[in-house]
């Protein structure tokens, strides 16, 4: 208990059930207000050639909840995440960050400002050894600078608290064994745990995962469940994306779903899950009809239709 | 065949004062490639400036070889900023292509005909080098007697160089078991994944980038001291090649690896150098000259450099010092 006592610094008055409390009051529309939102997001918008990625008008997130963010492939889930983050620029828009603007910041500076992510294809440190991972996640770090670098003193301690740190996250992610093995060697779900553990090292107040599940088996799926929730039950906000409806719901206090770079819905995940707008989304407007031969020639003569005029459109 | 001359000359090159300068240049790589990822092909630009800038500071401006050296390094920090900043925040191809083509702009400019009475065009430039020799304290040849001997001038050099190439060897193992040699390690790894946790690439890179450069500067100022002359034609494109190969055969990101790599290199191009030699030469070679002559035999050395470098990276890419386990993974 120590340890993650140590570990959660930098979030210590979030009372979670309060801000489970003040969701359940709130209108499940797309873009509503949120009573004490961490991260607010206003027309943001990135287009690559003529294809428009994220067109979000409005997004809140709730501090101190899970919130799942969903959406059909191709819906700018990825994309919005690079942007909120600094790893790619938004055409228009701004963002912030507990009330700090994060225009035009760069991806480290709004780490630093303790919004961390992972990503969606794992980007572990290969050739260092699981503890070296660890240990590079750590902020403010006096021997990263390059004059302090060469005077081990200086740094010793502060190496060694952050190490006991690294190991005690080790230990709650069951890489402890992994320690001294070299990153590249884990399998694709230990690389996950390993990441999320790694981004913990930055002692984070928004934890943005990027499908935490994919490519991991049941039996360590569960666990990383338990990881996930374990993160908001020390007082920090998690934003994910996901493709696995099973663990949003099991997991999300709140849902955003996403289609064609645009929110579409969200709300509690009951809620939004027997939302029609999302249904279409995922599974297209026809999904739970048997197409009946009329109905098929019917659709044909719609779609036909359309074509024609988009075709007298174009002359 | 003289075998007695084939050790001698090889031994004479293994710790020679060109050894000391491919060893320094190699680890200026090792931090740049390395530990850090960059490809930086434009090693030899590095050494031209510093080399230059320590010649001219005591041939035009008379100045003492101290300040030209001071010069050297401050002109190898503005040559890394000019070629980082607009680079280093690209892919790292950016990087090689700049490099490469830096390299071989500054020796053009610097063998132009135009500034030929500063600098010497083609022929370089001498005459600065009696305030270095007259502090040399040896006035015979050292060495041991039978196996390899060194003159005083070449052994003064060599002392000096390898003294270097220690405080460089100390620097390097310093700066990499600590944090920020840690952060550049990741670096190679994935840039993202480090800049995901707060730390500002950029500036890593940079800092990477200027060390690395000044140990080339440092391996310039040696080409100058051991040859007692600079010109262009010692800072040619191979120069950073042969520099890589060095790097390659002992073991990128090894502190210790350049040091075995230039010794490694040099003794078994010079083996291969004198031993074709003797096989064609004479009145009745043990090569036929109707294989091979001596002017072509002379080429035989780089032929059988490439097909080592290639068995190398085949059967132990590592290198001599190398780690085999990290070559196993495959993290990409």
């Amino acid at each position: 208990m120590d340890a993650e006592q140590e570990v959660t610094g930098r979030t210590p008055g979030v009372d979670v059930e309060a801000s489970r409390r003040a969701l359940a009051g709130i209108e499940p529309t797309p873009g509503v207000a949120k009573p004490d939102p961490i991260l607010v997001a206003d027309s943001v918008t990135r287009t690559f050639g003529g294809l428009t990625a994220v067109d979000v008008a409005h997004l809140e997130v709730q501090r101190g909840v899970i919130t799942a963010l969903i959406g059909p492939n191709g819906a700018g889930k990825t994309t919005l995440f690079n942007l909120l983050t600094g790893f790619d620029r938004p055409d228009t828009g701004t963002w912030s960050f507990n009330g700090t603007s994060l225009g035009r910041k760069p991806a480290y500076k709004v780490a630093r400002m303790g919004m961390v992510r992972t990503f969606q294809l794992t980007k572990v440190l290969s050739k260092l050894t699981v503890i070296e991972n660890m240990r590079v996640g750590a902020t403010a770090q006096r021997g990263e600078s390059l004059l302090a670098a060469m005077v081990a003193p200086l740094w010793r301690s502060q190496e060694k608290a952050n190490t006991d740190r690294a190991d005690n996250l080790l230990e709650r992610f069951l890489l402890a064994e992994k320690r001294e093995d070299f990153a590249g060697s884990l399998s694709g779900g230990q690389r996950k745990l390993l990441e999320m553990a790694r981004s913990l090292m930055t002692d984070p107040e928004l934890v943005m995962l990027d499908e935490p599940m994919a490519g991991v088996n049941p039996a360590l799926k569960q666990s990383l469940l338990g990881h996930v929730k374990s993160l908001r039950d020390e007082g920090r906000t998690v934003l994910f994306v996901e493709h696995d409806m099973d663990m949003v719901r099991d997991i999300s206090d709140w849902v955003v779903v996403m289609a064609q770079g645009k929110v579409v819905a969200e709300g509690p995940p009951d809620t939004v899950m027997a939302d029609p707008a999302v249904v279409d989304a995922y599974l297209g407007a026809h999904h739970d009809a048997e197409l009946t031969f009329e109905e098929e020639e019917k659709i044909l003569a719609e779609a036909e239709a359309e074509i024609q005029k988009e075709a007298q459109g174009h002359e | 065949m003289d075998f007695n001359e084939l050790l001698t000359g090889s031994l004479q090159q293994a710790l020679g004062p060109t050894a000391v300068v491919y060893c320094l240049a190699a680890i200026g790589l090792n931090i740049h490639f390395g530990y850090t990822g960059l490809l930086n092909f434009g090693q030899a630009g590095f050494m031209m400036v510093a080399g230059y800038a320590m010649v001219t500071m005591s041939t035009i401006w008379g100045q003492s070889l101290w300040l030209g050296v001071l010069v050297g390094v401050i002109l190898t920090v503005i040559l890394a900023l000019m070629l980082g900043v607009p680079t280093l925040r690209l892919r790292a191809d950016y990087l090689a292509i700049v490099t490469i083509a830096a390299a071989e702009i500054i020796r053009q400019v610097i063998s132009a005909a135009k500034f030929s009475d500063d600098l010497g065009g083609q022929d370089g430039l001498t005459g600065f080098i009696k305030p270095f020799r007259k502090m040399n304290p040896f006035d015979e040849p050292v060495g041991i007697d039978g196996v390899v001997m060194w003159s005083p001038n070449d052994f003064w050099v060599m002392t000096v160089g390898w003294l270097l190439v220690v405080a460089a060897c100390l620097i390097t193992w310093l700066l990499m078991r600590s944090p920020w040699g840690r952060v550049l390690k990741s670096i190679r790894e994935d840039e993202d994944a480090v800049r995901s946790l707060g730390k500002n690439v950029y500036a890593y890179k940079m800092q990477s980038l200027i060390i690395g450069g000044l140990f080339g500067a440092l391996a310039g100022f040696v080409v100058a001291l051991r040859s007692a002359t600079v010109g262009p034609s010692f800072f040619a494109t191979d120069v950073t090649f042969f520099a890589y190969t060095v790097l390659l055969i002992g073991g990128a990101a090894r502190v210790l690896g350049p040091v075995a790599g230039a010794v490694i290199f040099w003794f078994l191009i010079t083996v291969l150098d004198i031993a074709f030699g003797q096989m064609t030469a004479g009145a009745d070679p043990i090569i036929p000259a109707s294989i091979m002559d001596s002017t072509q035999a002379s080429l035989m050395r780089l032929i059988f450099m490439g097909l080592g470098l290639m068995l190398l990276m085949i059967y132990r890419p590592q290198g001599i010092f190398g780690d085999r386990r990290e070559l196993a993974i495959d993290g990409r």
